[in-house]
């Protein structure tokens, strides 16, 4: 008889969500499903508004990464404006990216991830979060929470405020940055980038202990998406899409954003409100690809400044070609942030920075737009439709976690397989499993936040959805 | 003219004859709220939030449209008046969709300025969730219903300072609604000036200037003070 084990709320991610196992007679796990069991309706209640406000709407998406969508809205309105917006603007948003990048990763790494990483996986479920981790090491939570801060000082600053700011525009953006707000992030980038190299000495000297979860968290071929510049480097916010295969072959360059519709498919399962989004000339699910940290660092020939590209270079000993496990995303999400914060330093000094400059006006122009750039978790891509007037008619989202979802799905099954032989559901199972996912760092709803206090609850079900077991903790 | 003397909440206020209750407060720096309200317009009491208590009588009063009698007891602060000009914003935020969060008037909107002041921390009504439609059809300006209280200031500004008397209500009830000549798209208007002072007498951003973003609308309600007070007192003086 078949049997169902469900694991539900999976915490620490941001969002909901619960995972079925399906078991055989013998006890063997032969499928998983991670559901995402949360509607929004965003691409439904947005038409018949403005498209002026679609950056500001579709920021409400999420809590954590509202910058990633005021910025492919925004590219998305440009395009509806044809129009190049100012050079400022063009700079500013992407200081802000990079502002967005840190905050982001730092909340994954410190927050969320390291309680699992430094206090180790078998730790009791009560004590591993981030209380536990201010307990036992509370420097390490300290410098966690001061590196989010520097990410979120930045957006505040160029945006007016840390969590949904009103301040990417079509046509450009409202403000630029003031000659003091330009020194005060000056003044931190010494101490961001002390936190984030001591942040990457600490988890390499932690590798040794990880290695077979290196082997068992979503370790398996995939394509990886994501943006390059024009000579094929490190991108956040512009550029070319690239895919690369498990090899590190490239297997398709320079491919317009706007063009997205050629390439990616999106699949539908009636399990889950999250689409499964495939490379669409090798069909669904054989289409399956990864978007994130582990993607750009996959695609990129490198990231441009010295401290990342030597980290790069160690990376890419990880694997042959592509690196494939997604325990890893850890290691490229920190990376990430050193690059990040080395290329503020690059370009803090820039006068156009505080250029007057900044925005483009005009009417519509075109009827279609589709923006595009790298969110912290992945490729996003804004698609709007607007009436003659600018009524938006028409919106596609696709969001990274939703092209992460083939491989999170199939990363649930990897680690599964290895810890459940039998009718018992192991503790460090569901603790591996819940780690799994988090390595994607998905955004299921963005909008909660959870602290991996809430209960989880399992169940053993038969063929027949008959409980014939259940467990519940927390 | 002769003189009034009434009072409010228990100090004592002189009024020409023929001010309003409103008027005479708003004289002494005695603060009542209100919406429909605009200095200039003609007074119409629709949005109620200006009601006070007069004397011993159970009935609420607009101030903005009961005038002075000589010794009437006014009183404008009661906890009944708090509760019942609570009751009229959560009504008004039910009935149609003030999302704040992503209004182009978000921060420069006199709802929820008022509704700050006044203490709304939630809404105790079932929202109605209406979706109205968005006319963005006339070149400079757009509409978006589903931000509109019916204060009608742009019903009575356009008709009584510019004259053109391009919008009017139309249907009743709940389903009333502020249209454009004969309910037509506000582009193909053949009455509209395009003079904008419907735009900057909205107090929501029901009525916006094309193009701006999220918290973007500013209103510079000063410049139609100025065009006002030169229409009704012949006074050119800024």
């Amino acid at each position: 008889m078949k049997k169902e084990i469900i694991i539900e709320p999976v915490t620490r991610v941001e969002g909901h969500a619960k995972i079925t196992l399906f078991l055989d007679d013998a006890g063997e796990v032969i499928d998983a499903r991670f559901h995402v069991n949360e509607f929004r309706g965003f691409e439904q209640f947005c038409i018949g508004r403005p498209f002026r406000e679609m950056p500001s709407i579709t920021a409400r998406i999420c809590g954590i990464c509202p910058v990633s969508h005021i910025l492919a809205s925004s590219k998305a309105c440009d395009k509806i404006l044809s129009v190049d917006i100012p050079i400022a603007a063009v700079k500013l948003r992407r200081l802000m990216n990079l502002g967005q990048i840190i905050q982001s990763h730092a909340l994954s790494f410190f927050h969320l991830s390291s309680p699992d990483l430094i206090l180790g996986w078998d730790t009791p479920q009560e004590k591993r979060n981030i209380f536990g981790l201010i307990a036992q090491n509370p420097e390490l939570a300290r410098q966690g929470i001061r590196l989010r801060q520097f990410g979120q000082e930045i957006i505040e600053l160029i945006g007016g405020k840390k969590i949904h700011p009103a301040w990417s525009v079509a046509g450009g953006v409202r403000d630029n940055l003031s000659s003091e707000s330009i020194e005060y992030i000056k003044s931190k980038l010494p101490e961001a980038l002390q936190i984030i190299k001591s942040a990457l000495k600490l988890y390499k000297s932690k590798f040794k202990e990880y290695e077979s979860e290196f082997y068992t968290f979503g370790n398996f071929p995939t394509y990886y998406m994501g943006l390059v510049d024009d000579e094929g480097n490190w991108e956040h916010y512009d550029g070319w899409i690239r895919i690369v295969d498990s090899m590190g072959n490239i297997i398709a360059d320079k491919l317009e954003p706007e063009n997205y519709q050629n390439f990616i498919g999106e699949a539908v399962e009636s399990w889950s409100y999250l689409k499964f989004p495939y490379y669409k000339p090798l069909g669904y699910p054989a289409g399956i690809y990864r978007v994130g940290p582990l993607a750009r660092l996959n695609i990129c020939k490198e990231i441009g400044t010295d401290l990342a590209d030597k980290e790069l270079i160690n990376f890419r000993k990880l694997g042959s070609g592509s690196v494939n496990s997604a325990f890893h995303y850890h290691y490229a999400r920190l990376i990430e942030i050193l690059a990040c914060i080395e290329k503020i330093n690059q370009m803090i000094d820039d006068p156009d920075l505080k250029s007057k400059k900044l925005r483009a006006r005009a009417g519509v122009n075109r009827s279609e737009a589709v923006g595009c750039s790298e969110a912290p978790r992945g490729i996003l891509f804004h698609h709007y439709k607007v009436d003659d007037n600018g009524l938006i008619t028409f919106v596609n989202l696709i969001i990274a976690t939703g092209q992460n979802n083939l491989a999170m799905n199939r990363t649930i099954l990897q680690i599964a397989r290895n810890y459940i032989h039998g009718f018992d559901i192991p503790e460090s199972m569901l603790n591996r499993v819940e780690a799994g996912i988090r390595a994607y760092d998905p955004c299921l709803s963005c909008s909660t936040h959870a602290f991996g206090q809430m209960p989880m609850k399992i169940e053993l079900v038969n063929s027949n959805g008959e409980v014939i077991a259940s467990k519940v903790r927390g | 003219m002769s003189v009034k003397t009434f009072s409010i909440d228990g100090q004592i206020i002189s009024a020409k004859e023929g001010q309003t209750i409103l008027e005479a407060a708003r004289d002494a720096g005695i603060f009542i709220p209100t919406l429909c309200h605009f200095t200039g317009l003609t007074n119409v009491g629709a949005c109620r939030l200006c009601v006070v208590e007069i004397g011993n009588s159970p009935k609420l009063q607009p101030a903005c449209t009961t005038k002075v009698i000589e010794g009437m007891e006014v009183k404008v602060n009661t906890e009944r008046l708090k509760e019942y000009r609570k009751l009229i914003l959560e009504l008004l935020f039910a009935e149609r969709n003030h999302q704040c969060s992503v209004c182009v008037a978000n921060g420069n909107c006199e709802l929820q300025n008022l509704a700050i002041k006044l203490g709304i921390d939630h809404v105790r009504f079932e929202f109605r969730y209406q979706n109205y439609p968005v006319d963005i059809s006339h070149e400079l300006f757009g509409i978006d219903h589903n931000r509109c209280i019916l204060c009608t200031r742009c019903v009575r500004v356009c008709d009584e300072i510019e004259g053109a008397h391009t919008w009017d209500v139309a249907f009743r009830g709940a389903n009333a609604i502020v249209i454009t000549d004969m309910n037509q798209p506000w582009g193909e208007s053949e009455s509209c000036t395009s003079c904008g002072k419907c735009v900057l007498v909205c107090p929501t951003g029901a009525l916006f200037k094309r193009g701006v973003s999220v918290a973007e609308l500013q209103k510079d309600k000063s410049h139609l003070e100025f065009l006002i007070q030169a229409k009704v007192k012949k006074q050119w003086i800024r």
